[in-house]
């Protein structure tokens, strides 16, 4: 599903934020993204999203390098990435239907077709009766599940998480990654960005560790060797 | 530091589709679905267009008032200056060239001159005043009847008052040349000049305000461009997350798009408005210049079609100025974390 060969990032700064990283992410797996503050982890999502691009070396999504892609070909690129972040979350302005619904709405799904999925999406995250409210009159770890229901809204092949964990606590935080195991079973690639070490402990998945940009540690069920 | 690394041929096509892979199926939409989807997006960018500028009543309200404003100053000038025309056309109807024959020319020649030129297509008609009734007139008007009488000869020379067809300068010029070449003439007067200035003042006015409907059509071009730029500013968060889940350019466009046309429309509607109700309050005198100027005119006003094409050209000027604010700060908004 992705791959990263070689891939280097020096920012405009001057700084390394990756260097020659290689990994392959298959398909109906969850893997986790770990590391030191600053060590990457954001970067490398950011050049999956063609947000940043690489300063060396490749990344391909469905085996098709990015490089190749202009930028006309963002947008549908981005269509088959689910993203869920913290930040920039949820639009105040409208309701938890509507949020959910944006992504649909940008791809051109009719209408009717447009109510079916965002119900699928919020009852997958079990917040179907909450379709009418503002998102702000919602409790911080409903958000974040507003927030996955519109990632995982028009059923991308790869779902990608950074800090989704960040500020909910553990029994929240067991929920969220419930959810995101559930997705990886019906064939999603899910890329889990987190330094929550403790969390990712409990869980017997795939790690990735960057240290400085170099990935130090590429693990199968870390939680056993651990 | 190269930013992007060399790019690679690879089969782009494959993108335009995401594959289905096992269990987690990709949707597909139709090229019929999103054509409808493009032009309910249309549909719903200018509805949002018109709900943000109700909620933020004060601040659409300045704005479409700065347009109106800018907008009904030119066209309310250039309807004054219409009506300016039509007064003056009266004044252009006198116009005429006095030729003076030869003291020797006899009445027989200056009748048979008169009746030849009246028949020339620059010349509308001719009138004849002969030497006696020329001495009768002089007379009657000056009071000086008795020292011309005292005189042993009848000072004055035949007049043929000539009222030209055409009566801008350029060509009571032209005719004041060739009536000259002929041998019975002496002497061909023509003041031309009133006319002259008044041509050139209507000219001036007319430039004048070409000129202050482009410096006001760039007014209204920038004040919709700062609009557009606060608008894009409050809705910043909105903007990166559409980015993130995969809108294109045009989707984030297109309100801010439709916001700028419509600010342009709605100012160039209540510039109609205004000019209007200037007419209204200036009508009665203007009326009146009309009637003791030229009496079979009426107040000349904006006219049917610049009711619709004001409007119209304004929201073209509207989405003009929303293009180069999108252009200019849309691309600084990218999503990042
Ligand atoms: N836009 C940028 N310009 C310059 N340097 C950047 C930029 N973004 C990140 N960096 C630097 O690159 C390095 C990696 O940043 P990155 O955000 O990927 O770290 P991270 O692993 O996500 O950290 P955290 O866990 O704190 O989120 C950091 O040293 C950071 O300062
Ligand atoms: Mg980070």
């Amino acid at each position: 599903m992705i791959q990263f060969d070689r891939v280097s990032k020096r920012y405009p700064n001057g700084k390394d934020a990756l260097s020659k990283v290689s990994f392959t992410l298959p398909a109906g797996e969850l893997t986790f993204l770990t590391g030191h503050s600053g060590a990457g982890k954001s970067t490398l999502l950011k050049l999956i999203m063609m947000i940043e691009r690489p300063t060396h070396g490749q990344v391909l999504v469905e085996g098709q390098s990015l490089n190749a892609f202009g930028n006309r070909h963002i947008p549908l690129l981005r269509r088959k990435i689910g993203m869920v972040h913290q930040n920039h979350q949820l639009l105040f302005d409208r309701s938890v239907f509507d949020n959910v619904a944006l992504p649909l709405v940008i791809a051109g799904y009719a209408r009717a077709d447009i109510g079916k999925r965002v119900r699928a999406a919020l009852d997958k995250v079990g917040l179907l009766d909450k379709e009418r409210l503002n998102p702000i009159m919602l409790s911080g770890g409903e958000q974040q599940r507003v927030g996955i229901a519109r990632a995982v809204v028009n059923k991308p092949p790869l779902l990608l998480a950074d800090e989704p964990t960040g500020n909910l606590d553990p029994q929240l935080s067991a929920e969220i990654m419930d959810l995101f195991q559930d997705f990886a079973r019906v064939g999603v690639a899910v890329l889990i960005a987190s330094h929550d070490l403790s969390l990712i402990a409990r869980y017997r998945h795939r790690l990735l560790t960057l240290r400085e940009g170099r990935l130090i540690h590429d693990a199968e069920e870390a939680a056993h060797g651990a | 530091m190269a930013r992007n690394a060399t790019p690679r041929k690879a089969p782009r096509q494959r993108l335009e589709k995401p594959r289905r892979s096992a269990g987690a199926q990709s949707a597909q939409t139709s090229l019929r679905d999103r054509f409808t989807a493009w032009r309910l997006h249309h549909r719903d960018s200018f509805y949002d267009a018109l709900g943000r500028m109700r909620r933020a009543r004060a601040s659409s309200a300045m704005t479409i008032v700065v347009i109106a404003i800018a907008l009904a100053l030119p066209s309310g000038l250039s309807v004054l200056l219409d009506n300016a025309k039509v007064i003056t056309r009266g004044w252009d109807g006198n116009a005429h060239l006095s030729v003076f024959l030869k003291l020797d020319t006899d009445d027989s020649t200056q009748r048979k001159l008169a009746e030849q030129w009246q028949a020339r297509p620059d010349i509308q008609r001719t009138q004849v005043i002969t030497r006696q009734q020329a001495l009768a007139e002089f007379q009657a008007l000056s009071g000086f009847g008795d020292v011309l009488q005292a005189l042993p000869d009848n000072p004055l020379p035949p007049l043929i008052v000539v009222f030209p067809d055409s009566t801008d300068p350029v060509s009571l010029k032209a005719l004041q040349n060739r009536l000259e070449e002929s041998p019975a003439v002496d002497l061909v007067q023509l003041d031309v000049e009133w006319v002259r200035r008044l041509h050139a003042m209507i000219e001036l006015g007319e430039r004048m305000i070409t000129a202050l409907t482009l410096a006001l059509a760039l007014a209204v071009v920038l004040v919709v461009v700062n609009t557009i730029r606060l608008a894009i500013e409050s809705r910043r968060e909105e903007i990166v997350v559409v980015k993130i889940v995969g809108g294109t350019d045009g989707f984030v466009r297109r309100p801010f798009l439709y916001t700028g046309f419509c600010f342009g429309f709605a100012g160039g509607l209540l510039a109609v408005i205004l000019v209007q109700i200037a007419l209204w309050w200036l009508g009665g005198p203007i009326n009146e210049l009309l009637r003791l100027y030229s009496s079979d005119q009426t107040l000349a006003t904006l006219g049917i079609s610049s009711l619709l094409t004001l409007p119209l050209f304004s929201g073209i000027l509207g989405l003009l100025g929303a293009w180069l604010a999108v252009g200019r700060h849309l691309g600084e908004i990218e999503p990042n974390f």
